[in-house]
């Protein structure tokens, strides 16, 4: 812990190539850790705890499966984004970002031509699920309210997720 | 290694282990020597059969991904939210043109007159604002370049 309150933003490169390597995700074997502790040539308990403490520093959001939205039948994802007051937009961030069904919650920047400052993705099943959802949020977001407007994703172009692209510099 | 991705955009017929393991395994998959194993009493399944699952939901995308989820920002690197309004009868000719920058990590068709959004990520901010202008350049549409501000929350488990 000691050393992780100093530690720079950049992460040590162990850290990176234990991303690296766990970027097409982890094996299904009997023993994963140990399997990616070998191709990276440490121990499997070194490997372990340095993932506690990557999962600890928030490096590792969570390990698990990530599900195919539409596969589970949601089929309605939206982005709804919000046009707030800028003195309220981080009260209703944060409030906003508490409710089970909003998976991603940010602010950022306006633009000209583009007046919405706070994006969150609201996911559903059906049209008046995602309505009704966005509906509480609109009375989340109270007075510093100026305008919203939801933009249905209705096809998946590229997912290839965010990659280390280790080899270059 | 590499595996296409499964982009397909159905739901999938589920069966009750399905459903069990996709529930269960959204995070907390143990960090230990026979992770499956540990898995096995809680499930009450065997660790074989909870292997199988998990290969299974992820051939038939129902899962695109198993693993640990990472903050990859931590790390480094530069990432921003873009958009273009694209017109309807160069759309597919742009999507292929941006989609094939290795900075794009997602790209999404939406419902608005912003038709297309994607994320940009590289290892500088200079390499960043490079790609963006590249892409709004070529593709000569309108350009959005959203970067994150602030980040309120990221996750969510779904139902299956």
């Amino acid at each position: 812990m000691s050393d992780s309150a100093s530690r720079p933003e950049t992460a040590e490169p162990i850290e990176r190539q234990i991303v690296t390597a766990l970027q097409g995700g982890l094996p299904i074997t009997r023993h994963p850790y140990r399997q990616l502790s070998q191709q990276l040539g440490i121990d499997e308990d070194e490997l372990l705890q340095r993932m506690q403490q990557m999962l600890d520093e928030g490096i590792i959001r969570r390990i698990g499966v990530v599900p195919n939205h539409y596969a589970l039948g949601y089929r309605y994802n939206l982005m709804v984004v919000w046009d707030i007051e800028d003195t309220a937009v981080d009260a209703v961030g944060a409030a906003i970002g508490e409710l089970d069904y909003v998976s991603h919650c940010y602010r950022r920047p306006r633009q000209p031509g583009w007046p919405y400052n706070l994006f969150a993705m609201v996911h559903g099943k059906s049209r008046d699920e995602v309505d009704g959802k966005i509906e509480q949020l609109r009375e989340y977001v109270g007075a510093g309210y100026r305008g919203h407007t939801a933009l249905k994703s209705s096809r998946i172009l590229k997912k290839t997720g965010l990659r280390l692209r280790p080899g270059e510099t | 290694m590499s595996r296409a991705p499964l982009l397909h955009q159905q739901a999938v017929e589920l069966s009750e282990f399905d459903r069990l393991l996709v529930n269960a395994l959204q995070g907390d998959f143990p960090l230990s020597s026979a992770p499956f194993d540990d898995l096995s009493e809680r499930l009450g399944y065997s660790a074989q059969e909870l292997m199988a699952g998990v290969r299974s939901l992820l051939d038939r995308g129902v899962i695109t991904r198993f693993g640990p989820l990472f903050n990859i920002e931590r790390l480094g690197g530069q990432f921003s939210l873009c958009a273009l309004k694209v017109p309807a009868e160069r759309f597919e000719a742009v999507a292929e043109m941006v989609n094939a920058y290795p900075q794009v990590a997602h790209n999404y068709q939406r419902e608005h007159e912003w038709n297309m959004w994607f994320v940009l990520a590289a290892e500088s901010a200079a390499e960043l604002a490079t790609t963006f202008e590249s892409i709004v350049q070529r593709s000569a549409c309108p350009g959005l370049n959203l970067p994150k501000e602030k980040e309120f929350y990221v996750g969510l488990r779904l139902e299956a």
